[in-house]
């Protein structure tokens, strides 16, 4: 099973090498480390959310939450923004991480204590966040004017040749390798939706877990609000509509198993990458946006192809045992 | 009546369905060895056997759900072959099984006539026709039911008449009947036993499983026992009686060679007083010591695993206290049972044991991580090491312990759950039908482990379907029936008899 995941993660990275060898052969500049450089940087809010996904869809649950959060935590930083102007930045990403890690809680209390299916639950907050925003806002957009140069600056900065958004990417990836692999929280994601029952059975509370896996989901969702919307230096009501399924879908490429239990943190990344790297390329080449569409489309049904391939193996062995039983 | 009466008897009436020859045989199993069966219009037969003996796979060669290796079905003595459920059904034989299989959604007639719906124009279902053939099925058995009433608003007893309407709706030739009473109260099941009668006056091959002997006895007019998957005997109810039939159910050549051991029992190390459920189990007493293998049988249904469950802090209880070494403890989830080193090592190790995408050394130290984690943070040589450990202990084959778990073989597979509760380092460890849909060489393998466990001090508690196993293995034993401890028997008390004896309510126990 692992090798097989190894492989299909192997199998996505020899897909990416293959897609920017064709970009290459038309338009040999997309290749340069600078260019790629700047499509990581794109890439790196859909990495973040994607690693929250991941976490969240291993346990079983999913998040559809997410951009409607990223937009919620986008709109309350600017606002703050535009009423303190001098706050230090370090306080806005405080703010960004806490008010999203709220949101991502109420997601979780609510399919932890309330027993609520987690697709009703964030589909029920995920417009419960937006209509918040029109609240807040009646509908108004706060403008590139309106927000301090500091707030608009700091995704850009530039450290060792990459800008903040990008190295904030790399640590939160580093950082959820090293939870994953390395503490009980990480395994007790595995467990709990690999199989429920055994993971009780083991002393781990699986909606306690499925409460931390919205945790950690609404608090990336709520880092990458802030970097969104001032990188973009914009807020309002339907950022990053429909982003939620991107997020899913980068999941999904990335070997993410829909069913729990089986997901890794770089097969996120790679599945992120590669949606990353159609996005960018394909206008470049002058392929129509349909084509995006239908190559990312086509790209999750192989995902979902191969991941129920490996499902089935394993289905076909339970039931023999459950014969057996009889 | 002498044996001239029943040939006679199989003579004068053609079976309506026969079985003979019927083997079944899964990966390591096999759960049917040549057995036979036969049925007669207007007739009950009992068919008896222990948890395990075949009742249930040879209801599902019946019913079409499985597909014999070896053996032919006879109906009406034609042969036929039942390759789907569909097919069995439209040859007349159904089957009202333990946990009613109906829709909860849908109305009584719509469950009456699913998948044989009567037509009507344009091909689509005729709901005023289906809804009066419904009345007068239901009122044939005398079944006060509305057929437009949504099932999930009858009772259980209502359920099983609609159960049964569907089974005529059909014009099934033959109905089996999969414990029907398991359910019901007293004046349900004398209901069931009228409509049986109904059943029988009307021609109809009735198959009647049950556990329970008054029942047998009053409705059914032949017997079949079957017992580790073969056919041991069959008659007519009235020349035999409940010793002859319980001797037949469960004497057997003892096949099965259980480990000798010495037995050092010490002090008493787990003591449960007045544990209740609201609605599993009751009034439960007893105790456990150290090195002593604890028994555990009783019928399916009994309690025993929710009591263990209860035990491990995964079932509530509503009254009742637990002393560890003498000290009171509180448990109230799994997590708290393993740090008062009581463990549970589940029956159904695919679904409540291992966790198949997760590699051999992660599963094993999964309830022991605080121990090799320091601020939350797994050290990973420790894990490691910790898991090594037992996976020797436990002669675990794996090409390496990264090997995910749903890789490995079942007996493998059972290792790496042991050996995850043995890395807990537990003083009660309580094993649920430990060698369930296991091979013979595994079953000695888990036995022979099990004696080495009480040897070691561990006070061991073995819930077991397996007669075999239970008067093989126990120091002591308790019998638990409808949820009550009926009795406790000391090891020269274990016979087979005891145990089926007090587990079916035939005898009472005294003290």
């Amino acid at each position: 099973m692992r090798r097989l995941i190894a492989s299909r993660e192997a199998l996505l990275l020899l897909a990416i090498a293959i897609v920017l060898g064709i970009i290459a052969s038309r338009f040999p500049a997309f290749i340069t480390p600078t260019n790629l450089a700047s499509v990581f940087n794109d890439t790196s809010p859909l990495i973040l959310l994607a690693i929250g996904q991941m976490i969240v869809i291993l346990t079983k649950c999913i998040d559809l939450s997410v951009a409607a959060n990223l937009a919620l935590t986008g709109m309350v930083v600017s606002l703050v923004n535009i009423a303190i102007p001098d706050m230090p930045i370090i306080f806005t990403m405080l703010i960004a991480i806490s008010f999203g890690t709220v949101l991502g809680m109420f997601n979780g209390v609510l399919v932890w204590k309330l027993d609520i299916p987690p697709i009703v639950v964030t589909l029920g907050t995920m417009t419960i966040f937006r209509g918040i925003i029109f609240l807040l806002t009646e509908g108004k957009w706060v403008n590139s004017h309106e927000m301090s140069d500091k707030f608009k600056a700091f995704p850009r900065a530039d450290i060792l040749g990459m800008p903040v958004l990008s190295w904030i990417a790399i640590i939160v990836v580093i950082l959820f390798m090293i939870v994953m692999s390395r503490t009980k929280l990480g395994r007790a994601f595995y467990a709990a939706g690999g199989n429920p029952h055994a993971a009780t059975y083991a002393g781990i509370n699986v909606g306690r877990t499925q409460f931390w896996a919205f945790t950690i989901s609404g608090a990336l969702a709520g880092l990458t609000g802030y970097l969104w919307v001032s990188r973009f230096a914009v807020a309002y009501v339907d950022v990053a509509a429909g982003f939620e399924l991107t997020v899913v879908a980068a999941c999904v490429i990335g070997g993410v198993s829909i069913m729990g239990g089986i997901g890794t943190v770089h097969g996120a990344l790679l599945g992120a990458l590669f949606l990353g790297i159609i996005a960018n390329a394909l206008p470049v080449v002058n392929i129509s946006p349909f084509w995006q569409m239908a190559i990312s489309g086509s790209a999750i049904i192989i995902a979902v192809v191969l991941n129920a391939q490996a499902n089935r193996v394993k289905g076909r062995i339970i039931l023999k045992r459950a014969e057996q039983a009889t | 009546m002498n044996a001239g009466k029943f040939t006679n008897t199989l003579q004068e009436e053609s079976p309506s369905i026969e079985l003979t020859g019927i083997t079944k045989t899964f990966p390591g199993v096999r759960a049917l060895s040549e057995v036979s069966l036969k049925l007669y219009p207007g007739k009950v037969t009992a068919l008896v056997g222990e948890n395990g003996a075949g009742k249930s796979t040879v209801v599902k060669v019946l019913t079409g759900i499985y597909q014999p290796d070896a053996g032919k079905i006879l109906l009406e003595n034609k042969p036929v072959k039942f390759f789907t459920p569909q097919i069995a059904e439209t040859n007349g034989v159904t089957a009202i099984h333990q946990e009613t299989v109906l829709f909860d959604e849908l109305s009584v007639a719509e469950n009456i006539f699913l998948g044989h719906e009567p037509k009507g124009r344009f091909g689509l279902i005729d709901r005023s026709v289906m809804f009066a053939r419904s009345e007068e099925i239901l009122n044939e058995i005398g079944a006060n039911i509305d057929p437009k009433a949504i099932l999930k608003d009858l009772g259980t007893a209502n359920k099983h008449l609609v159960a049964i309407s569907r089974a005529l709706s059909i014009d099934a030739r033959v109905v089996i009947m999969d414990e029907p009473t398991a359910a019901l109260s007293q004046k349900e099941i004398d209901e069931l036993y009228d409509l049986i009668e109904t059943l029988k006056s009307q021609d109809k091959a009735i198959l009647f499983i049950s556990h329970k002997f008054n029942e047998i006895f009053r409705i059914a007019d032949f017997y079949t026992v079957y017992r580790d998957g073969q056919m041991v005997g069959a008659g007519e109810i009235d020349d035999v009686s409940e010793p002859e039939l319980v001797k037949l159910m469960v004497g057997r050549d003892v096949n099965q060679i259980f480990p000798a051991r010495e037995r050092k029992i010490g002090e008493r190390v787990l003591e449960v007083v007045g544990y209740e459920h609201p609605t599993e189990f009751s009034e439960i007493d007893f105790n456990l010591r150290r090195g002593e293998i604890l028994g555990f049988y009783g019928l399916v249904g009994a309690g025993r695993s929710e009591l263990m469950q209860a035990l491990f802090g995964i079932t509530k209880t509503s009254d009742g206290s637990i002393k560890i070494d003498g000290a009171m403890a509180s448990i109230r989830s799994p997590a708290d049972a393993v740090d008062n080193g009581i463990v549970y090592v589940p029956e159904d190790r695919g679904k409540q044991g291992a966790i198949g995408a997760l590699p051999i050394f992660q599963n094993v130290t999964l309830p022991s991580l605080s121990k090799t984690s320091q601020n939350g943070f797994i050290k990973l040589a420790e894990e490691f090491k910790l898991a090594r450990e037992y996976s020797e202990r436990l002669d675990l084959r794996a090409a390496s312990l990264d090997t995910d778990v749903g890789n490995l073989s079942g007996g493998n597979q059972q290792k790496v759950v042991i050996a995850k509760w043995l890395a807990t380092k537990p003083k009660v460890i309580i094993l649920d039908e430990p060698t369930k849909g296991i091979d013979i060489g595994s079953k000695a393998a888990v036995h022979e482990f099990m004696a080495e466990l009480a040897a070691q001090g561990l006070a061991v508690i073995m819930v077991s379907s397996e007669i075999p196993e239970i008067v093989g293995m126990s120091d002591r034993a308790i019998v638990m029936r409808e949820g009550r401890i009926v009795a406790e028997l000391s090891q020269l008390e274990i016979t087979p008899e005891s145990l089926v004896s007090y587990a079916a309510g035939i005898r009472e126990y005294v003290t």
